[in-house]
């Protein structure tokens, strides 16, 4: 696992070694502000918790987490840094850990740091804490859900814009899978028991729970699994295109 | 030691390498020739374990590499063609990376990465990023990741492109030098650089072997006394 663990340094360096890490820091910190506020009337709802902050997570992850995802792999490819990365003694699974992990860790300081917020809400009133640490946790599962999908798209092309627009599409499906928006699209030619799978996939309904302070270990292995596949299809892909 | 037997590559319906069989001994320096697009690059990365060879065998110190590419790996050191990679990072924390990535630490990591930044002349620049250094830098950059592992096997692809006389010779010096017991594989299309450092030549062109020889003997075989003009030779044959 050496090689992984250095993979994951050099990644986790390299967004800070530019202005990346910053300007997606204090876009995410801001706009997860904006959105608590002004669409989820934090203030107006007259209530200590922070439902409103989380419920507004999936909308946040839905731009943030595929323009964090879109570099990892496009442009490796794009430079041709990819020629040197695998023909050091690391085998793919390695590198596409090393990677993920670097720009999950990544994702999860800007969630960490949106930490005032938790504390003003302790200042304000009394919320349920372990609510609170929970709806994190699930926040930065479905975080890493939508990371795992963008890691694999982006492996898939060399140009980081469409790796980013075809992420934002595939993890809004994902999200709104339960929805009348995404299931009508199939429900005219498509049986009645795959309709129902497809609901299920959603990350809506999933973090939804986890969001309300309920961890299901059923939430947990949809997460987990999810992950799995795609990071699982990313290696594949990699394999597959990293010589194109 | 490098032995490939009937290694080829297609590339949907175009053939880029068709049936090349050589073998390197160590001591031995390779000079892989041949026009653009004659096969050397792809025959390079097939390899360094980077693309996939559509048929044939590739051995790199006994071990096959299609079995057992990690070992194979370890074993080699490789500079790909064009620019060196990660520009954002500066040569230091570059050559650490790549340490790390091989598993070389303490003490001898410490030797080795201070034993090619001497042998390198990279002192002056550890901590400029490698994207701000000049061609030479780069070159030499990539030359001290490829040798930081002292392997026993090193694929160079163009090592000395892009640079002016003064950086060739450098580079050129600095091969032959670690040249005793390795294994060197070096591509190029400057015929004065196999005169130069190669024991051995292998032409190719359209990804097949058309000459493989010592230059010496290259000279006494064909009608001139010059590689230009064996190189032409044999390379536009086809043409005529």
């Amino acid at each position: 696992m050496t090689p992984a663990v250095a993979i994951f340094r050099r990644e986790l360096g390299s967004y800070f070694a530019t202005p990346l890490a910053y300007v997606f820091i204090v876009i995410f910190l801001v706009m997860s502000g904006v959105l608590t506020f002004y669409l989820g009337h934090l203030y107006e709802r007259g209530q200590a918790d922070l439902e409103p902050f989380f419920r507004m997570h999936p909308w946040l992850y839905l731009f943030l987490v595929p323009a964090i995802a879109m570099r990892l792999w496009a442009e490796e490819r794009k430079t041709g840094s990819i020629e040197l990365l695998m023909t050091l003694p690391v085998t793919t699974g390695q590198a596409v850990l090393g990677k993920y992990l670097a720009a999950l860790v990544f994702i999860g300081i800007a969630l960490a740091l949106t930490f005032p917020i938790w504390i003003t809400m302790n200042y304000l009133g009394n919320p349920d804490n372990g609510v609170v640490l929970a709806a994190y946790l699930g926040s930065f599962m479905m975080a890493a859900g939508f990371l795992a999908i963008g890691a694999c798209i982006s492996a898939a092309t060399k140009n980081q814009v469409i790796a980013f627009i075809i992420t934002v599409v595939i993890c809004f499906i994902f999200l709104l899978a339960g929805t009348p928006l995404v299931l009508d699209m199939f429900r005219l030619w498509v049986p009645q028991h795959i309709i129902d799978a497809l609901a299920s996939l959603s990350f809506q309904n999933h973090y939804a729970s986890i969001a309300r302070g309920v961890i299901d270990l059923r939430d947990v292995i949809y997460f987990g699994s999810l992950i799995g596949c795609w990071l699982y299809a990313n290696a594949l892909v990699v394999d597959m295109k990293k010589a194109d | 030691m490098i032995e490939i037997k009937h290694l080829s590559k297609w590339f949907g319906h175009a053939l880029a390498v068709d049936d090349l069989s050589f073998s390197v001994r160590p001591g031995e320096v390779l000079g892989f020739l041949g026009p653009n697009g004659a096969g050397k690059s792809t025959t390079m990365k097939m390899i360094t374990g980077f693309l996939k060879p559509t048929s044939g065998v590739i051995r790199v110190c006994g071990r096959d590499l299609d079995t057992k590419p990690l070992e194979s790996k370890k074993r080699m050191g490789y500079l790909p063609e064009g620019e060196v990679s990660y520009g954002e990072m500066t040569p230091s924390q570059y050559l650490k990376f790549v340490a790390r990535v091989r598993g070389l630490n303490g003490q001898y990591r410490q030797e080795r990465s201070l034993e090619v930044i001497r042998r390198l002349h990279l002192g002056g620049v550890l901590d400029q990023a490698i994207d701000t250094l000049s061609k030479g830098f780069k070159k030499r950059v990539g030359l001290a990741q490829a040798i930081l592992h002292d392997p026993e096997v090193l694929i160079l692809d163009e090592p000395t492109d892009g640079l002016d006389p003064n950086q060739k010779f450098e580079v050129r010096e600095f091969i032959r030098s670690i040249a005793p017991n390795k294994v060197i594989v070096i591509s190029t299309h400057i015929l004065g650089e196999v005169d130069a450092l190669c024991d051995r030549i292998i032409i190719i062109d359209n990804g097949r072997k058309r000459v493989d020889d010592t230059p010496a003997n290259l000279r006494q075989k064909f009608s001139s006394n010059r590689l230009d003009d064996v190189f032409r030779e044999v390379t536009l044959a086809r043409l005529s």
